[in-house]
């Protein structure tokens, strides 16, 4: 059961999916952007600032209604999906929770809107989920900030106006030795080195980036000194409970599509659908969804009422994005060699969702997170 | 100057309904359910007006079963003001539709009643013609485009011919047709929004008003099934049979 509000939040999304987004995901596939007046619209109805509440320019939405809307779009096209969910969770959510008012004036309010793209940068050639072993230098000149490094898999790097940098500020320190630090991506040294090319998610960009001595004042340091570690752990449930709803959305979208086609397509005298071995690979699909669904808002559920979610934020994703994979896959093989081609959405689905299994955590470190919190409680 | 906009709850666009086994009507448990088309198209004109500063309160109402007030919180988040349900579990006909708003105008004295000119359910298209009957008020039917300045409202309409337009006298009852605007979506922030506005629940025994259907239905059949087409070798061939099989060329 959902609320009036959720449930309109969700028609929002899916006539927004089915109308601006789905007819055109494969063009932006090919042409490898969205446009920026659809992300501009999404902003204005309220998608990029869900959870923010309106005095910083959200729309003071709960987190299940962040993942019915966010299963929606990624239904309509995974890549707006991926950037809508960055710029929720992690980048707004940080702004939120560690900005000083100023910095939540100067960024969360157009971020908040979509005026602009924001980006998440932690991740390093050597080091994903293994924070610890950053080495871009934050280093201190007098008043000012100064960055070096390379940051890799930077999600909208290319598009945003405001990255979220971690970079290590105290190298004796270990963990405690990070700090994030807002940088604008106009900033002097800040440089997209390449935008990468994917199997999927190809009109999302994702960029290695070079910070080549980036200046920065004081007012760019993300809450304190050596605060930086938590700071990006703690917007990882929303994170994770985003891509979790991804998977589901997109694979929701992969299936509705094998099932039109297998109502459709005739074959010894009737629809395949009336075949069993293809209703039987729909239905399992379907229940298996399902499950990842129920999960995830689980999670979503856990998140607003304010309880710990990390465990169930961890298992949604896990169970979503690996489920999601097997959905997309079936539809393939419901379309047979249809499938296979660029003039049916699900090869393009497949390709897209495949990285949900990858980004924010692996399944690997998904289920390692979820073997300590076991562990913890024994 | 307050608008009245009619909205009512019917089987989404996009669900294929079928006839019940027995041909007693519709089988649409469980099917999805969104606000008419053509009322949604009504209900972006009276918000474009009150952002126009033609009107200063747009009240949206709906008639029928207690979950009719999902179509009215859609229409609260789109952007009307308030809200009012006439919550009846007897089906509702044209007829006692119209009675109802009737009262409804009495009780709310709107200078203008907008409404689509048919839901997509039952497809009927008399609602608006018998409620400015009762109401003795001129209507304008169709419209695809609509002006309102002193006290007039000027009303282009589609016909077969083509485009017709006429002015009425406010207040008055326009249907809306499907080119008159692009509904918008509701925006996040106007849907939280939504949840303080106020909707207010009558019945229409409070409203004075009978709606026991007049009209009975007999049965419910399927279309019969499209026959496969054939194919033609040429023009000509299609002219010849058009002439002297289908009878539609002479």
């Amino acid at each position: 059961m959902i609320s009036d509000e959720q449930r309109l939040i969700l028609e929002t999304a899916r006539a927004f999916a089915r109308e601006r987004l789905a007819p055109f995901a494969a063009d932006w596939e090919k042409a490898g952007r969205v446009p920026r007046e659809v992300l501009r619209e999404l902003g204005r109805l309220g998608f990029l600032g869900m959870t923010v509440p309106p005095q910083w320019g959200g729309a003071g939405a709960d987190y299940v209604s962040y993942a019915l809307a966010l299963m929606a779009i990624a239904g309509g096209d995974g890549a707006t999906s991926t950037i809508m969910s960055v710029q929720n969770a992690p980048v707004n959510a940080l702004l939120l929770r560690y900005g000083t008012e100023a910095q939540k004036r100067r960024w969360l309010v157009p971020l908040a809107r979509g005026e602009i793209i924001g980006a998440f940068a932690l991740t390093e050639p050597q080091a994903g989920s293994d924070a610890s072993n950053l080495r871009t230098r934050a280093v201190r000149r007098g008043d000012r900030w100064v960055i070096e490094g390379s940051k890799q898999f930077i999600t909208s790097g290319s598009i945003a106006s405001l990255c979220v940098v971690f970079a290590v500020t105290d190298p004796g320190a270990g963990k405690k030795g990070i700090s994030a630090f807002l940088v604008p991506t106009d900033s002097p040294g800040y440089r997209v080195v390449r935008v990468e090319e994917k199997l999927g998610q190809k009109a999302s960009d994702t960029c290695a980036l070079a910070l080549d001595g980036v200046e920065l004042g004081e007012e760019a340091l993300l809450g304190r000194e050596g605060e930086g570690y938590r700071i990006a752990l703690s917007a990882l449930e929303s994170g994770r409970i985003g891509v979790a709803a991804q998977s589901v959305g997109m694979a929701e979208a992969a299936l509705e599509h094998a099932l039109t086609y297998a109502r459709e397509r005739q074959a010894f005298g009737k629809p395949i659908l009336d075949h069993q071995a293809v209703a039987f690979r729909l239905a399992e699909a379907k229940a298996a969804l399902e499950a990842a669904r129920q999960l995830t808002l689980h999670a979503a559920r856990l998140l607003d009422a304010g309880e710990p979610a990390l465990e169930a934020a961890c298992m949604a994703k896990l169970v979503a994005s690996e489920t999601a994979e097997r959905v997309c896959s079936a539809a393939i093989q419901t379309l047979g060699g249809y499938g296979y081609l660029e003039d049916y959405p699900v090869a393009r689905i497949w390709r897209d969702v495949r990285v949900c299994q990858i980004y924010e955590g692996t399944s690997d470190i998904q289920k390692l997170l979820i073997a300590r919190q076991m562990g913890a409680r024994l | 100057m307050r608008i009245l906009v009619p909205v009512k709850r019917v089987v989404d666009y996009n669900v294929k309904v079928r006839v019940k086994a027995d041909g007693s009507g519709l089988d649409i448990a469980n099917v999805k359910m969104s606000m008419n088309p053509f009322d949604e198209i009504a209900t972006e004109e009276a918000i474009r007006m009150k952002e126009r500063g033609v009107a200063s309160e747009v009240v949206a109402v709906s008639l029928g079963e207690s979950r009719c007030q999902e179509t009215l919180r859609t229409a609260l988040a789109m952007g009307a003001d308030r809200a009012v349900l006439v919550e009846t579990n007897v089906e509702l006909q044209p007829l006692a539709v119209a009675k109802l708003l009737k009262a409804i105008v009495a009780r709310e004295q709107p200078t203008l009643v907008i409404m689509g000119k048919q839901a997509i359910d039952d497809d009927s298209n008399q609602t608006a013609q018998m409620l400015a009957g009762l109401l003795g008020w001129p209507q304008a039917t169709f419209a695809s485009r609509i002006e309102i300045a002193d006290g007039w409202a000027t009303v282009q309409r589609e016909i077969d011919e083509g485009l017709e337009t006429v002015r009425v006298r406010l207040p008055a009852v326009i249907s809306v047709d499907l080119r008159l605007n692009e509904p918008r979506y509701a925006s996040l922030p106007n849907i939280m929004k939504a949840k303080k506005k106020p909707l207010d629940v009558l019945t229409p025994e409070a409203l004075g008003v009978d709606p026991t259907p007049r009209l009975r239905y007999l049965r419910f059949e399927e279309p019969p099934k499209r026959k496969a087409g054939i194919k033609l070798g040429s023009v000509k061939e299609l002219v010849d049979r058009l002439k002297n099989e289908a009878g539609v060329l002479s």
